[in-house]
């Protein structure tokens, strides 16, 4: 099941039915608590997307609430936020504030744009590699990727399963996809 | 503002004090920022005598300064009036006290930024969406840490004495608790001998550090942001608090990095201030101008 989170919604509905940018801590707080409601309401989501297309300006103060804070939730475990946390409709600014705030605390994700999936965050390069080959191929085995890069079962095995454990990869029966690819065209649309 | 401040420190709280700005003639979103602070860092309400300069007075009108000295300050002369939407101004003088101040705040300069900043300064489109991140991280700064309520200003002006080239002026004052005080109330905090403003400065402008690091690391990014913005479009940062001010000094500056030992004010004060964009012949040219400007004032 997979469920696409409209944030400027969600801002409207939380904060203010007339703010259309997403700005300063106690703002980015609210629709983060909101946002894990309607996640845990919904129940365990294999992908939840969240969809900043209606989003005007985010600051580095909101992203941090909204977007780091948040994937350190999922990490936690224990909280039902379950699946893949992706990110859609982010423009090049919001990536700015992203951007940031990932790097700050060492965390990576996938957003999609125009179709196309991309790692933001702390990844080093040949963790890059790997995820670069399992977008291209994917849903691909773990021998076929060793082949393609020209690596070890071993070290393969190593990278993917971080990639995998970071919430970056997918992996159902022996193949890895990147999330958010060749999703079923049904589920929950929380708006 | 520092000669004002050195007359201000020297006198207890409580005493009365007169502001007297019949002679001013002009004063930078900064310095009205600054002013409506000084009545609120005062325990008895202050008197304020207004510019006798029609020209002057009227401008400060228009920035809306009158309208909040009012209810902070005893006026004395003649108030211009202002009516609203004559403004020429990017920002008015507008209250920060809480989250949704800063919300309106940027809100309001979304529409009015991108023709100035792209039509009159000649910035990149991209500097918009930027720019009013800045502001919201520099309003932000007041809500989560000043502990009362501050004010912003924005406005665009000639900068011919130093710079001969337009700019845009975003000045967030507060006479809140200030740097120093706001780091030491976290848990993680450690005096030492060498712990005082300009310490505090360094710690939370150039090394991101906050009160509320201790536990979640990704606390203190707003300045950080801030820098790159000021670095990205060639500008210059200013923070001042208590006895110390730091800048971040572009080329076009003569400013000192760190000063220290200066009249203590409450409260912190921030002035960004982000240049016209020329092209690259005109800013050679103004560079080694401001360099040879800096080597004859060490030489003097």
């Amino acid at each position: 099941m997979s469920l696409l989170i409209d944030v400027g919604t969600v801002l409207r509905d939380s904060v203010s039915v007339f703010y259309s940018s997403l700005l300063t801590r106690p703002t980015g707080a609210a629709v983060r608590n909101e946002i894990e409601r309607r996640v845990v309401e919904v129940g365990s989501p294999v992908v939840t997307t969240i969809d900043f297309s209606q989003i005007d300006l985010l600051d580095v103060s909101c992203a941090d609430e909204i977007v780091a804070k948040l994937l350190l939730r999922y990490y936690e475990g224990n909280n039902g936020l379950t699946g893949y946390l992706l990110l859609q409709g982010v423009r090049e600014d919001h990536l700015d504030a992203i951007d940031a705030v990932l790097e700050k605390r060492s965390l990576a994700l996938v957003a999609w744009h125009d179709g196309q999936a991309e790692l933001h965050g702390i990844v080093d390069e040949t963790e890059r590699r790997h995820w670069e080959i399992v977008r291209e191929l994917g849903p691909v085995t773990s021998d076929r990727v060793s082949e393609q890069l020209g690596t070890t079962d071993v070290q393969t095995t190593t990278q993917l399963t971080r990639l995998w454990s970071r919430r970056l990869i997918r992996y159902e029966d022996a193949h890895f996809t990147v999330p958010g690819m060749n999703e079923p065209d049904v589920g929950v649309h929380a708006q | 503002m520092e000669l004002v401040f050195e007359q201000l420190a020297a006198l207890p709280r409580e005493q009365k004090v007169v502001i007297d700005a019949r002679h001013a003639r002009w004063a930078s979103p900064y310095g009205l920022t600054t002013l409506l602070c000084i009545a609120q860092s005062r325990l008895e309400r202050a008197d304020f005598t207004v510019p006798e300069n029609t020209d002057t007075a009227s401008y400060w009108a228009r920035t809306g300064f009158f309208r909040h000295a009012a209810d902070l300050y005893e006026l004395h002369g003649h108030v211009p009036r202002h009516r609203e939407g004559e403004s020429d101004v990017l920002l008015e003088i507008t209250p920060i006290v809480q989250s949704a101040d800063v919300h309106g705040v940027v809100g309001r300069i979304k529409d009015k930024s991108a023709e100035i900043l792209h039509g009159q300064l000649g910035l990149d489109m991209a500097v918009t969406g930027r720019f009013g991140m800045t502001l919201s991280e520099a309003c932000g700064n007041i809500v989560e840490h000043a502990g009362q309520g501050g004010w912003v200003a924005v406005q665009t002006y000639a900068y011919r004495k130093r710079l001969g080239r337009r700019v845009v002026v975003i000045a967030v004052c507060d006479a809140g608790i200030g740097f120093r005080q706001s780091l030491e109330s976290s848990p993680a905090h450690r005096t030492s001998d060498r712990w005082d403003d300009s310490r505090a400065l360094e710690a939370a402008v150039l090394r991101a550090v906050s009160r509320y690091r201790h536990g979640d690391d990704g606390r203190g990014q707003g300045l950080a942001q801030i820098r790159k913005f000021v670095a990205k479009w060639n500008g210059k940062l200013s923070v001042r608090s208590g006895t110390a001010r730091l800048a971040i000094v572009p080329s076009w500056d003569e400013d000192e990095p760190m000063q220290e030992a200066l009249p203590y004010f409450p409260g912190s004060q921030m002035q960004i201030i982000i240049p016209e964009k020329i092209n690259d012949n005109a800013s050679a040219t103004l560079s080694s101008r401001s360099t040879v400007t800096r080597a004859s004032a060490r030489a003097s």
